[in-house]
């Protein structure tokens, strides 16, 4: 089992669980189709690690409700991070762009927690080394608050205020062997 | 004349003595010894040994003043226990005329803080191809008894033959730098296993043996006798030793730092390692104190090579070779050879004062301790333990590989005919 | 914490898969439109060369300028190994106008050892070549070209090259590519096997970890990739061998040699190729041969490299490995 499964398994609690997580992107897919008019031409990008899954799993969600193959991809956004400085070079993730591309394309990012909105900077900013989107749009499993930016999601899978003392941890099946979302509180607090 | 005392001195490492100096001379050496007039050294159990004698030292001068002078490679000797020191030929000039070893000769006297044997080139130039004055130099006020063109080797097998004969007619001894040229042909280190992953030119041993083996041929074929300079593998001993079971009159020295260092060291890149011949194997330090200790090898000798900074502060190609050596090398002597049971301080002042005085012909050098021989005199405190600060060396150069190292050892006091050159480890 | 590249034999296996694995990332980027990462940005790079060599210069120039970063190239060419002073004086002058790398590339082995090690410079060094020592980038690009063709693109993420049986043919001796390819394809768990004539062999290659053969065709049908090194044709000179005829006789790849290689091993050169000597065109034109593919995989690497080194607060390769071990 992966390493995070059990991380602050005693103190942290389930705010999702899996039917949850599964209902929930349901409904974005329907909130996507309803305001892209059809969802003809979107793309769907996730953020390395778990935005990947949910991007793949909103895919197939789409392509039930639309009856039509949706472009799935991810975009790595190490390299645009703007706290590359504050710690050793990671190891980077994949960057996988439909063989469409993305021009002229509505594109739609996929991650799994919204916090601070930098990694949805990073990933505009990726995005724009990439091509030029008709526009871009998010959508993310959790909104928890706390942004450090004018940025926000279009389609949210769940609300939840947080302080700053807790965290957040989105766990699922094809990474950690389970679908959850757990709300515990920061180590050393 | 003014009478020195030295009390409770351990001679050659025997049980304490004291050594009256009276003037130039030992006037006596016994036990309880007083003398109203004396000025007295307690010893206090230090070792005393006869001063110490360097066949093989660079003194740079003339030419090469930047990196050292007679004066202050004298004074390094001064330093190093040494009452008299053979410099180099391959100067700027070169020392192969009676001008330039006289020159020399004479700026040792006048600083007076170790006594200055010249070494005369065996070929005009130390270009190996035609003989020097040889005769001209002995018959100078330096009075020339070893010829080296050393830092090249007198590769020429005639010219090498020319050479061992014509010494004979006044004693002298060539002195050879063993290097086979052509092998060694971009050499920057012990050819091996570490110069293989290094990357840098190989200067194999047989370069070395091939040269040393011819030599002692040739002095057994014409009856002449030759000193090897600073050999440096295995192979090297084991041409000496059967050279010797021939009765073949063949010298040999050995440096301190082929006694302590290998090629590991060069795996730093640091040129403060770079020397010629190079740093060889653990292999060949143990078989060179072996043969230093059973004979084969007859003395030690420094290879004093003083280089100013930035010939080292380089990259590994682009730097000079050599190591500055006089300073250091009775601590390296003691480390290597004493310190191990290889050899008692009794053998230390055979194969460091003894020998290589005889080699040379250094008159009133390498002389028992005993009543009626010349005051040159070296007093070490064998007991003392200390990390090497090339900051405090008497030398202008600090070329040494051993800054930070322990070494055991310090000479406290040398006296060159009576006269102090060295107090309580302060030059005089 | 070392924060340079100077040998291959300082890469642990997880340092060299984490550098290839990167690699792969950075070759996506040449894909796209824009060819362009903002990750070294404010960060000065100078290329300081001592030796001609435009293929690696411009190999780091674009890896420098695909990631963004501030590029000096400083040629100090002509210049021999007589004018040791100048490489202090010339890389404290490029400190002194904040230079955060230096890439050096030397004539003289361990002149960039010298230089990470000395105290001169404070920034990070990365060897692109010195002497007849290493050339790790080199070392990376080869690695990199052999797990993609041998392993594959996306199947060998996160892989070695364990049981890959490599031999390298050539002027071993003068070579800092078989010095950097043998210590990082044993890092790597393949098999290496140096083939050569006995003279541009080195002494004390008893030492390193791979069997040599002085007989290429015996060891062509049971490899996977072989690798033919440059020879000068001054070498002849030096009586390394007799004729430049006898020595393509006996260790050029021509087209009969390479049908005795099995059917899925490639032939590598790094470059620049001397036809008729090492290696015949009819080989070096083959499908086989993946010479070009190496010089595309060079600025992979070196954006791989140079990111793990400078891309953080800290570098990323943790050189735990010292040469005793090897």
């Amino acid at each position: 089992m992966d390493k995070h499964a059990n991380l602050h398994a005693s103190d942290a609690r389930p705010v999702l669980e899996g039917p949850d997580i599964a209902r929930v992107l349901t409904r974005i897919a329907h909130e996507i189709v309803e305001r892209a008019k059809g969802a003809d031409d979107v793309v769907l990008l996730g953020i390395p690690t778990r935005g990947v899954f949910l991007a793949q799993r909103l895919a197939v969600k789409l392509q039930q409700v639309t009856d039509r193959k949706v472009p799935v991809g991810s975009l790595d956004i190490t390299m645009y991070r703007d706290d590359l400085r504050l710690h050793p070079p990671r190891a980077l993730a994949r960057t996988e762009i439909p063989g469409d591309g993305v021009d002229g394309k509505l594109v739609v990012l996929v991650d799994d927690v919204l916090f601070s909105g930098r990694t949805i900077r990073a990933a505009l900013d990726a995005l724009n080394d990439i091509g030029r989107p008709r526009a871009v749009q998010l959508a993310v499993l959790v909104d928890r608050g706390h942004r450090e930016l004018p940025i926000r999601a279009d389609y949210v899978g769940k609300n939840l205020p947080t302080s700053l003392r807790e965290t957040v941890k989105v766990q699922l099946t094809e990474e950690d062997g389970r679908d959850t979302v757990l709300l515990g509180v920061k180590a050393g607090q | 004349m003014s009478k020195i005392l030295i009390r409770g001195a351990k001679v050659l490492g025997g049980e304490p003595q004291d050594v009256l100096i009276d003037g130039e001379t030992i006037a006596e050496v016994g036990t309880g010894l007083s003398a109203e007039d004396a000025e007295i050294v307690e010893a206090g159990g230090k070792v005393l040994l006869p001063g110490l004698v360097d066949l093989h030292t660079h003194l740079r001068e003339p030419g090469r003043e930047d990196s050292e002078t007679v004066l202050t490679g004298t004074r390094a000797a001064a330093s190093g226990g040494y009452t008299a020191v053979f410099a180099m030929a391959n100067t700027f000039p070169v020392a192969d005329t009676a001008g330039v070893v006289e020159q020399v000769w004479r700026l040792g006297k006048e600083h007076g803080y170790c006594d200055v044997q010249p070494i005369g080139a065996v070929t005009v130039g130390l270009e190996g191809r035609k003989l020097a004055e040889l005769g001209a130099m002995h018959e100078s006020a330096a009075g020339v008894t070893v010829f080296s063109d050393d830092g090249k080797c007198v590769d020429d097998a005639v010219i090498m033959r020319r050479a061992l004969e014509y010494v004979k007619a006044f004693g002298g001894v060539v002195a050879q730098h063993a290097q086979e040229p052509r092998l060694t042909e971009g050499a920057q280190m012990n050819e091996g296993v570490v110069s293989a992953e290094l990357g840098l030119g190989g200067w194999p041993a047989v370069a070395e043996e091939s040269v040393i083996a011819r030599d002692v041929l040739l002095a057994e074929h014409v009856g002449s006798r030759v000193h090897i300079c600073h050999l440096s593998t295995a192979g090297s001993v084991e041409i000496v030793r059967w050279a010797k079971s021939r009765g073949i009159r063949v010298t040999a020295e050995v440096t301190p730092h082929h006694l302590l260092l290998t090629d590991e060291l060069v795996r730093t890149y640091n040129p403060v390692y770079k020397v010629n011949p190079p740093l060889r194997t653990e292999r060949d330090v143990r078989a060179l104190r072996e043969a230093l200790a059973d004979g084969t090898i007859d003395i030690v000798a420094t290879d004093h090579a003083p280089h100013p900074h930035e010939d080292k502060d380089c990259e590994w190609a682009a730097a000079a070779m050599g190591m500055v050596g006089l300073e250091t090398a009775l601590s390296v002597v003691q480390e290597t050879m004493v310190d191990t049971g290889l050899l008692d301080w009794a053998g230390v002042a055979d194969r460091m004062s003894f020998k290589p005085a005889q080699i040379g012909q250094a008159t009133g050098h390498g002389r028992p301790v005993s009543a009626g021989e010349p005051a040159n005199l070296t007093l070490v405190d064998t007991a003392y333990r200390g990390q090497v600060d090339p900051a405090g060396f008497a030398s202008r150069s600090r070329n040494t590989p051993y800054q930070g190292r322990e070494l055991p050892g310090r000479v406290t006091h040398t006296w060159l005919r009576g006269k102090a050159t060295l107090v309580d480890g302060k030059l005089t | 914490m070392q924060r340079h590249l100077i040998s291959a034999a300082d890469l642990t296996r997880d340092d060299a898969v984490l550098i290839l694995d990167t690699a792969e990332e950075m070759a996506r980027v040449a894909d796209r439109p824009i060819k362009k990462l903002p990750t070294l940005r404010g960060r000065t790079i100078v290329n300081l060369f001592f030796e001609d060599s435009t293929r690696t210069r411009i190999s780091f120039e674009a890896a420098e300028k695909r990631l963004s970063a501030d590029v000096i190239n400083f040629s100090a060419k002509g210049s021999s190994v007589s004018k040791g002073e100048s490489l202090k004086d010339t890389a404290q002058t490029l400190e002194a106008m904040g230079v955060d790398a230096v890439v050096i590339r030397h004539g003289a082995s361990g002149a960039p050892y010298r230089l990470a090690n000395s105290g001169w410079i404070d920034a990070a060094v990365v060897n692109a070549g010195d002497g007849t020592h290493q050339h790790p980038t080199q070392a990376l690009l080869d690695a990199f070209t052999m797990r993609r063709r041998l392993v594959g693109r996306d199947a060998g993420l996160g892989q070695d090259l364990s049981g890959r049986r490599i031999t390298i043919v050539g002027d071993v001796l003068h070579s800092r590519v078989a010095r950097s390819n043998v210590d990082l394809l044993h890092t790597l768990g393949a098999e290496v096997t140096l083939v050569a004539p006995p003279t541009l062999l080195p002494v004390g290659i008893e030492s390193w970890p791979c069997s040599v053969s002085y007989d290429l065709d015996s060891t062509l049908p049971k490899c996977d990739a072989v690798m033919m090194l440059r020879v000068q044709r001054e070498r002849m000179n030096a009586a390394f061998f007799p004729t430049e005829r006898e020595y393509s006789r006996r260790y050029g790849l021509d087209g009969d040699r390479m049908a005795k290689l099995p059917e899925h091993a490639i032939v590598m050169h790094p470059g620049p190729m001397v036809r008729g000597m090492e290696i015949t065109a009819e080989v070096a034109d083959s499908d086989r041969c993946t010479a070009v593919e190496q010089v595309a995989n060079g600025v992979s690497i070196r954006m791989a490299v140079l990111y793990l080194l400078l891309g953080g607060n800290e570098p990323a390769l943790t050189h735990a490995r010292t040469t005793e071990e090897k």
